[in-house]
């Protein structure tokens, strides 16, 4: 019986349907969803196309996320302050660039008479573009290696970049001088010497949008599909059992949250051109715990889910807040508690066909499942 | 696997032999305390290269402290560890304590139960590569040694199967087969057959008489009836100190231990029970049907 029922298990899992399933996942549906990214300019209006550039920014950032939060189990909800990161150093290049050798005009305006020493650097694009990257990553890997050195994981660590956002954001709005305050950095108006409003140029944005994005998504698939993807599941799963099995997982999370927080400032880069303002609002608790949202609802653990999530989360929110902007939030609050309870796998799992929990039975177990798929380690 | 450590050097080889008539693991009067509260009080203990020792002892007897201080999650209070020859364990971080070839196994199993069984095997494996090495693929003879490991422990028809869908029997095996991948010097393995069925415990047994030999193994069990059916050395721990060492009928035979077993109170008592008698609960454990 035991060989027969081992012989049938081998056969099962080397069946075609699952490795059809398998290929559906990792290849083919990215494919058809790249195809239709690259289309959508000749179908869709000026407008559309400038929203979806701004959603496809947040997808970058969210497979940013779901690399850390999804795979190693970590839930960041500061990863707003990365992305804007990203954004303020790609808005420092515009308005260095836009103020054509002058003081930037909020500088003026708050009794600066000279451009600060950290600015000046930023006025060329060979420095600005990679700060994008490396401010946020930076910033990442020193507080994630005091953090994981001292073995603070699960709600800590969510705790604490949560902390991060609100002191960043604050920060932010305080020293006006050099950062605009509240109005964060806009008016800004040529991108390289070529108009920024122009819509050749917001076709340009859009595809470099579309091409970072694939970057970001085909860097962390590499990572996640290699022995390194899979330690990084096995920290999430037991975090003491890698410890003993002789790793070291303080560097290897100081690693993967440092890159995951490069990638979401190179979104929050694309993102200031194509919006044309970066401002604190970008970087407090509220967008980064958005940000959690839209991969909870695509699904985690899915680099797929994470484009899919931020795609549908913000057209919803478009279309939704457009018509009853009262009713939003309420919306958003209730979608996160239905992609915890209700359908843990997001919506990739409800298309992979892993169905419902039964939303009328919440029983203790199904609770504390629900948490500690949130952040691992939570209900230990 | 990250920064350079020297003791890739030992695993090749290229250290001169230990002197095999040393102990590869010597405790050298080593005190534990926790809040003023001594758990381990001077033991001395020394472990011979490919000896297989079993460590008993009542509740309270310092057990598994003795294993945490040598794996470096706990540190000691005075007191040495001198594994290989050389080395000083007592100042060492667990994953460092790995890489020198010290396997630890847990009470409750501790593997990652969303990947498939070789995949534990092979996130264990790959524990002396860098970064950069983890990203490229698994080399061919590391995938046979993962198969042949997983046959050594029973597992290698289960190997593409989620490990979170494992018996509680074949998790305990899995956690064993991850360890033996890496090929520990000595292997700790804290009560390996708690929970287990009896069909299942002896299996484990055979297991443990099998790996034996190749590599030291310090076996910390609670089972007496797997202790006499497996045991060739034990030691008995008693409010941190040996109380008595020998093989399993020179121990039971020793009166301190019987005391000690025994205790002055009566409800101590059980663990008498439990030291001579058989566990008749244990055997009424139904066995499962293959």
């Amino acid at each position: 019986m035991t060989t027969m029922s081992s012989i049938m298990t081998v056969v099962r899992n080397a069946s075609a349907p699952v490795r059809m399933h398998d290929r559906i996942g990792s290849w083919i549906a990215p494919a058809i969803m790249l195809a239709v990214l690259l289309a959508a300019p000749a179908v869709l209006s000026d407008f559309r196309i400038a929203l979806l550039g701004k959603f496809l920014t947040f997808a970058m950032l969210a497979v940013s996320l779901n690399l850390i939060w999804g795979y190693a189990g970590m839930l960041s909800l500061g990863h707003g302050v990365f992305f804007g990161l990203g954004g303020y150093a790609m808005a420092m290049f515009l308005k260095l660039e836009s103020a054509g050798g002058k003081l930037p005009d909020f500088m003026f305006w708050s009794g600066l008479t000279e451009l600060p020493f950290f600015w000046a650097p930023f006025k060329y694009a060979w420095f600005a573009i990679p700060m994008t990257f490396v401010v946020p990553a930076v910033l990442a890997g020193a507080l994630g290696y005091l953090v994981f050195r001292s073995r603070i994981t699960g709600v800590y660590f969510a705790l604490i970049t949560q902390a991060l956002a609100l002191i960043v954001s604050i920060l932010f709005i305080g020293q006006q001088a050099y950062t605009g305050g509240t109005n964060g950095i806009t008016n800004y108006t040529t991108i390289f010497g070529y108009p920024l409003n122009a819509p050749s140029m917001q076709l340009i944005l859009y595809y470099a949008s579309v091409a970072a994005l694939v970057a970001a998504y085909l860097l962390c698939w590499w990572l996640i599909s290699s022995r390194l993807g899979r330690l990084l599941v096995a920290m999430r799963d037991d975090e003491n059992r890698v410890r003993f099995s002789g790793y070291d997982p303080a560097v290897l999370k100081t690693l993967v949250f440092s890159l995951s927080a490069g990638i979401a400032g190179v979104a929050g880069a694309l993102f200031t051109p194509q919006v044309g303002i970066i401002s604190p609002t970008m970087m407090g608790i509220v967008p980064s715990i958005e940000i959690a949202i839209w991969v909870a609802v695509g699904g985690r653990g899915v680099l797929l889910g994470a484009v899919i999530g931020a795609v549908v989360v913000n057209g919803a929110k478009s279309g939704l807040s457009e018509s009853f902007p009262a009713v939003w939030q309420y919306f958003l609050g209730l979608l996160f508690i239905g992609a915890v309870l209700l359908f843990p796998s997001g919506i990739m799992g409800l298309l992979r066909g892993e169905g419902w929990q039964r939303p009328w039975w919440l029983s203790r177990e199904q609770v504390r499942g629900a948490i500690s798929r949130l952040i691992p380690g939570a209900t230990r | 696997m990250i920064g350079r450590t020297n003791n890739s050097a030992s695993h090749n080889g290229s250290r001169p032999t230990p002197d095999l008539s040393k102990p590869i693991l010597s405790v050298e009067s080593l005190t534990v305390s926790f809040d003023g509260f001594t758990v381990l009080d001077e033991l001395d203990l020394a472990i011979g290269y490919g000896e297989m020792r079993f460590l008993i002892g009542p509740n309270g007897a310092g057990k598994t402290t003795l294993i945490d201080v040598i794996t470096g999650k706990s540190k000691p209070t005075k007191g040495r560890i001198i594994f290989d020859g050389t080395t000083d364990l007592s100042r060492r971080q667990e994953y460092q304590l790995v890489r020198l070839g010290v396997g630890r196994k847990f009470q409750t199993p501790a593997i990652f139960s969303s990947l498939t069984v070789y995949q534990n095997l092979e996130v264990t494996l790959g524990f002396r590569s860098r970064i950069t090495g983890l990203l490229r693929k698994l080399r061919q003879g590391d995938g046979d040694r993962i198969m042949s490991t997983l046959e050594e422990v029973g597992l290698q028809h289960r190997a593409q199967d989620i490990a979170g869908g494992l018996s509680h029997g074949e998790k305990q095996w899995l956690e064993i087969g991850m360890l033996l991948v890496q090929e520990p010097k000595l292997l700790l393995l804290d009560e390996p057959v708690a929970g287990m069925t009896r069909r299942e415990r002896d299996r484990t047994g055979e297991l443990l008489q099998s790996i034996g030999g190749a590599r030291s193994v310090l076996v910390v069990e609670h089972d007496m009836d797997f202790v006499r059916q497996f045991a060739q050395t034990v030691t008995v721990l008693h409010l941190g100190k040996v109380l008595s060492e020998g093989t399993m009928e020179e121990v039971q035979q020793d009166p301190e231990v019987v005391r000690a077993y025994l205790g002055n109170s009566r409800s101590q008592r059980p663990q008498a029970g439990r030291l001579n008698g058989r566990r008749e609960a244990e055997h009424a454990a139904p066995v499962a049907a293959d």
